[in-house]
């Protein structure tokens, strides 16, 4: 059995100055006391706010992208001797109740990686949105076979020996799509876990749904397929 | 030879020198300077002998003789183009690891001083 103390939670974060507080502090709540929040190079004070949580902060100097953010945290939270590492955002679109069940698998033994997916049960979920993710869905199952049913939520766990698997090179919003990847290739068992996105209007703007960043994680996918 | 053919000389063989000098001071690699300096060569052989356009036309299949040349032009300016890519990529990958070593370093640093 393991005990939440060898559970990390690895958090992105750019410019959440008006969520990360309420997000660290429900995680702690819920008895979560790993925390690593890796700030991207914020404008504003989330690197101040995170640290006053006391949990990990790492910085980046400048801006690198959701990716090399949330590659930090999870090197780090091997570096510290996770079982269990967790992908949760810090804008407050995940819920922490969710957690239990996400775990459990991984706990168990039963996968080796949780997917979160917001498209198990019926939610409400804005159109535009969803015909994005339902494209990156498709996009996934012709480049890789992988047949999900949510592709760009970033609500996950993973087991040590996943997480070491799991190599993410992606810096911008492609890495998403590479994890799917790379679960795919080395045949890592998963499996996806309904959970519930807290749309506000806040996330909604910054989201990960841009069509620019889809077509510019589809022109990525091509190129890693001509060059690696 | 016209004027513009001893111009294009001039300037070509002032390229083919830069290779040279950038082969021979190591900042570019073996590959590198066998595809620039046959790159070079082949234009100053085609300036010199103008009648080559027209006989490669001829053998490409490709009714106009200039065509060629931007033909040409067009492919090794999408290779060039690709190539800069794979080493923007390479770069952008470069300065994440050099940021998270940073991360790393400065959140081992503060861990020591709290234990303090």
């Amino acid at each position: 059995m393991i005990s939440k103390s060898k559970i990390f939670i690895v958090m992105a974060a750019l410019n959440e100055e008006k969520n990360i507080s309420k997000t660290l502090s429900d995680l702690k709540k819920a008895g979560y006391r790993n925390i690593i929040v890796v700030d991207d190079g914020s404008k504003d004070r989330t690197y101040e706010l995170a640290k006053a949580q006391n949990v990990h902060v790492l910085r980046h100097v400048i801006l690198r992208g959701q990716g090399a953010a949330l590659r930090t945290g999870i090197e780090y939270a091997l570096s510290l001797g996770a079982d269990i590492i967790v992908t949760f955002d810090a804008d407050g679109q995940h819920r922490t109740g969710d957690l239990p069940a996400m775990l459990k698998p991984v706990i168990d033994g039963e996968v080796d990686v949780t997917l979160g997916s917001r498209f198990l049960k019926k939610t409400e979920v804005p159109f535009l949105r969803k015909v994005l993710l339902k494209g990156s869905v498709w996009t996934m199952y012709l480049f890789y076979g992988a047949k999900l049913t949510d592709a760009h939520n970033g609500f996950r766990a993973m087991s040590r020996k996943a997480a070491q698997k799991i190599k993410i090179t992606a810096d911008q919003m492609g890495h998403a799509s590479q994890i799917v990847e790379e679960i795919h290739k080395k045949k890592i068992k998963f499996k996806e876990i309904s959970v519930t996105i807290l749309y506000t209007e806040e996330t909604l703007v910054h989201g990960h749904g841009s069509f620019r960043e889809a077509l510019k994680i589809l022109f990525r996918m091509i190129y890693d397929r001509i060059v690696r | 030879m016209t004027p513009l053919q001893i111009f294009l000389i001039i300037f070509l063989l002032f390229a083919l020198s830069r290779v040279f000098l950038r082969a021979k001071g190591k900042q570019i690699s073996k590959k590198e300077f066998i595809f620039w300096a046959v790159i070079w060569i082949l234009a100053i052989v085609f300036v010199l002998e103008p009648d080559l356009f027209r006989i490669s036309a001829d053998l490409l299949g490709i009714g106009r003789t200039v065509d060629v040349i931007i033909y040409f032009g067009l492919a090794v300016l999408f290779y060039l183009n690709f190539r800069l890519y794979v080493k923007m990529q390479k770069n952008e990958e470069d300065i994440s690891k050099l940021v998270r070593t940073f991360a790393f370093k400065k959140a081992k640093e503060g861990k020591k001083v709290k234990k303090k």
